[in-house]
């Protein structure tokens, strides 16, 4: 399974439903407002750090350096362009997109 | 392999339909098919060809008529979203085609996979 | 009809498992009934289909809705509706009911309550997944 977020940390609670119930070893893609919550020192990264030991993490580049992010970003996160997206879902049996 | 597309938010206000367009031109450069992108909620407003954005602005209903035109990829307007939403036939970009939502259901079932691009 | 659509024929017969999740509270946005709508139409398709309601999603089960006064549609009792088109499968999550108050009591439809790893799992044996 691969989750995709598209909404940041701090305004929506997309990214907490989604890390609760995505299931152990799954991977999870954040994408557009998302992409915040691998940031250093936010709020949300906290959310992500602690998400990792069960969790693949996964930030789409073009909206990181879109929003002038992309020298924040924590460390463990893999950092994808669009044609890494295709990829993971490609890889992926499924995908769930946390609207 | 068969990657569907569904797109929920209409273009301008929400990034969702530029990231599925980007999304469907990797795929298509991946050597994946894109066999349709179906428009769903507010997305119906992706199909009209009598949007006119400013010059330096992106014009996000050409780039999907010409990914239709290049790549064959089926582009479909939910009817029943898109008559709310004074959609129809008339104002239909190139490569649009308004049909049910038996569509999506279907691309469902037909790919491999189904991705979802919203709020 | 393009080429590559002739190609996504011969689909017949082919059972997936497909979830409908439902995340947002309805009236306020049009996705709960515009997303109810996919689902009734996906009966027609012989489909193994599931419904997930968590977060604001929960808020479309609650009993007793009134929209008179708001003049919308109605559609809580097309939930009612959903065991006749063979639409059985409905899921809550019970985090999110917890978080709101709320118990099975106060739905109008019978659900499954799951918690979050239950629903974790549910999530992960889907083929499709569609959200609103």
């Amino acid at each position: 399974m691969l989750n995709i977020v598209n909404k940041s940390a701090t305004e929506r609670n997309s990214i907490e439903s989604c890390l609760r119930m995505a299931a152990k070893g799954t991977a999870v893609l954040l994408i557009e407002d998302a992409v915040y919550a691998v940031t250093k020192g936010s709020e949300g990264a906290e959310k992500v750090q602690a998400a990792m030991a069960d969790l693949k993490i996964y930030a789409l580049g073009p909206d990181l350096e879109a929003r002038g992010m992309a020298g924040r970003v924590l460390d463990g996160v893999n950092v994808v362009d669009y044609g890494g997206f295709v990829d993971l879902v490609t890889e992926h049996n499924t995908c769930q997109s946390w609207l | 392999m068969k990657i569907g597309i569904m797109v929920s938010e209409g273009p301008y206000n929400h990034q969702a339909s530029d990231t599925a367009y980007l999304f469907a031109r990797a795929a298509i450069e991946k050597g994946h098919s894109v066999p349709r992108v179906f428009f769903y909620h507010d997305g119906v407003n992706n199909s009209t060809k009598l949007t006119q954005p400013p010059q330096d602005d992106r014009n996000v209903v050409n780039r999907w008529s010409k990914l239709a035109e290049d790549h064959g990829v089926d582009l479909v307007v939910c009817v029943a979203a898109g008559m709310r939403r004074g959609i129809t036939d008339d104002i239909l970009a190139p490569g649009f085609r308004i049909s049910g939502l038996g569509q999506l259901v279907e691309a469902g079932i037909q790919c491999d996979r189904l991705v979802t691009f919203g709020d | 009809m393009s080429d590559m659509m002739d190609d996504m024929e011969g689909g017949e017969g082919v059972v997936k498992k497909f979830m409908f999740v439902n995340r947002k509270a309805p009236h306020g946005t049009v996705y709960a009934l515009e997303g109810l709508e996919v689902v009734l139409i996906s009966a027609a398709f012989d489909q193994d289909v599931s419904m997930v309601f968590t977060d604001d999603g929960v808020y479309e089960l609650i009993k007793g809705m009134n929209t008179k006064g708001i003049e919308v549609k109605d559609f809580s009792k097309t939930y009612r509706a959903l065991e006749g088109y063979d639409i059985e499968k409905l899921y809550v999550e019970k985090a999110s009911m917890d978080v709101r108050g709320l118990s099975e009591d106060d739905l109008i439809v019978d659900v499954t309550v799951l918690d979050s790893a239950e629903m974790a799992n549910l999530m992960a044996e889907q083929d499709v997944v569609i959200s609103f």
